[in-house]
């Protein structure tokens, strides 16, 4: 019989780095949104251009060519990354630029009432962005950033393929040293569903707290 | 390192090669994915509280784990159990699974938009069920879901590169062995990565067009 505890302890630390690559992806991720998302509704064209290409960019090529360009094209003109830097580099771009356009319906779906209500408490664009706009939109984007973190977590799959080793590496680890297919591949589908009910759950319990006293404010 | 054009033109012809089986993926993907979407939304309305659970957990575990395990679970782990696929069948299984969870919500929300009234009068014209599904609900409800349905298919247009993970010779993986026989990864990669920008962006106005044509179901 095959020694299963340390092929587990081998499925453990890929389970970790799959996580820290969710969590560091979903950090760049979210910061790409928001300079994207708020830039694309600008005032000044350039901004708008550049955050539009970067979008169109990032959702128009496929997450896969994008770590493969990252790892294998970008060494050639001389930036050489690790496959962790070129897995969090790829997964937060592309992510992001799918975050982005949800940063943007939802400031987008703040009605018009409340703009015109800073205005008439004379706030400033950033005042009003701040204070009043963004603490509503937040809400409206939290249930699909968890899917997109969600999606997030399952695209860091593919950076198995560029050697890195996170979950699904492992599990390819142990069939070759087993040959075993059905434990490892059935183990790593379980931990990869228990970590996306894990963030659906957390998304949930933090909008919940978001809402409080929000009551009635929102249609 | 240098864009060399006549490199281009030298591995044009292996690259339009996996063009063709990345659309031919494509293709069959989304047609497997439209059955298997209608499938699973109706076998989630089913009485039968038994069926209805089943599939919805299904269909949950298989959107909350990644599609490269996966694919790998279909191709490795099923020779196992004697079932031995072809690894163009294993990815096209692969993407229309996958994505028939995804596209059962957009037949959820589309047959949940057809509105009440709709049924009453079928039932009040003493039409069966099945009469009430195919000339009433359904002529109503797949209108409205072509652009979702559209938008899917392109989304999982982008992930057929997952597919080179199991040998299938479509375009990532012609880009990947040119790349490693002439140790150039610039030109194919690149190339691949235009490849999908250009299909997107006139996906993007097909979506458009489909949208505009066909309306747009709230989801």
């Amino acid at each position: 019989m095959t020694q299963w505890s340390g092929y587990f302890g081998l499925i453990l630390q890929g389970a970790l780095v799959t996580i820290e690559l969710t969590l560091m992806g979903s950090v760049l991720a979210l910061i790409m949104a928001f300079l994207a998302g708020l830039g694309r509704l600008s005032r000044f064209f350039a901004i708008r251009a550049l955050a539009t290409a970067y979008i169109e960019f990032f959702r128009g090529t496929s997450i896969f060519v994008q770590l493969f360009w990252a790892y294998f094209v970008l060494p050639f003109i001389g930036i050489s990354l690790t496959p962790l830097q070129a897995g969090v580099l790829a997964l937060g771009l592309n992510v992001g630029a799918y975050a982005a356009e949800v940063v943007r319906g939802a400031i987008q779906s703040i009605g018009r009432e409340q703009y015109e209500a800073c205005i008439a408490v004379n706030l400033g664009r950033w005042q009003a962005m701040r204070h009043v706009i963004l603490p509503q939109a937040l809400l409206v984007m939290l249930p699909t950033f968890g899917n997109n973190a969600i999606e997030l977590l399952k695209a860091t799959a593919v950076v198995s393929l560029i050697s890195l080793t996170d979950l699904t590496f492992q599990a390819q680890v142990v069939r070759s040293q087993t040959g075993n297919t059905m434990v490892p591949f059935t183990t790593i589908l379980i931990i990869y569903f228990a970590l996306a009910l894990i963030i659906s759950w957390g998304v949930r319990s933090l909008e919940r707290r978001m809402a409080r006293g929000l009551d009635g404010v929102r249609v | 390192m240098e864009w060399d054009w006549n490199f281009v033109w030298e591995i044009m012809p292996t690259l339009i090669q996996g063009v063709k089986i990345t659309i031919l993926a494509t293709l069959l993907g989304s047609v497997l994915a439209a059955i298997v979407g209608l499938a699973i939304a109706l076998a989630r309305r089913s009485p039968n509280k038994a069926l209805s659970r089943t599939v919805g957990f299904l269909a949950e575990f298989i959107r909350g784990t990644p599609l490269l395990v996966q694919l790998y679970f279909i191709f490795y782990v099923l020779p196992d159990i004697g079932i031995l696929l072809p690894p163009l069948v294993a990815g096209v299984i692969g993407l229309g699974l996958h994505y028939g969870t995804y596209t059962a919500e957009v037949y959820r929300a589309g047959i949940d938009n057809v509105p009440r009234g709709q049924w009453e009068a079928a039932k009040a014209c003493n039409l069966n069920a099945r009469q009430t599904w195919t000339n009433i609900i359904m002529p109503q409800a797949i209108p409205p879901m072509i652009p979702a349905l559209a938008n899917y298919f392109i989304a999982m247009f982008k992930e057929t590169p997952l597919l080179s993970a199991i040998t299938v010779l479509e375009l990532m993986n012609q880009a990947k062995s040119v790349a490693n026989t002439y140790y150039r990864y610039v030109e194919p990669m690149t190339l691949v990565g235009a490849f999908f920008l250009v299909i997107s962006l006139f996906s993007v106005v097909l979506l458009r067009w489909l949208e505009r044509r066909y309306g747009k179901i709230e989801r």
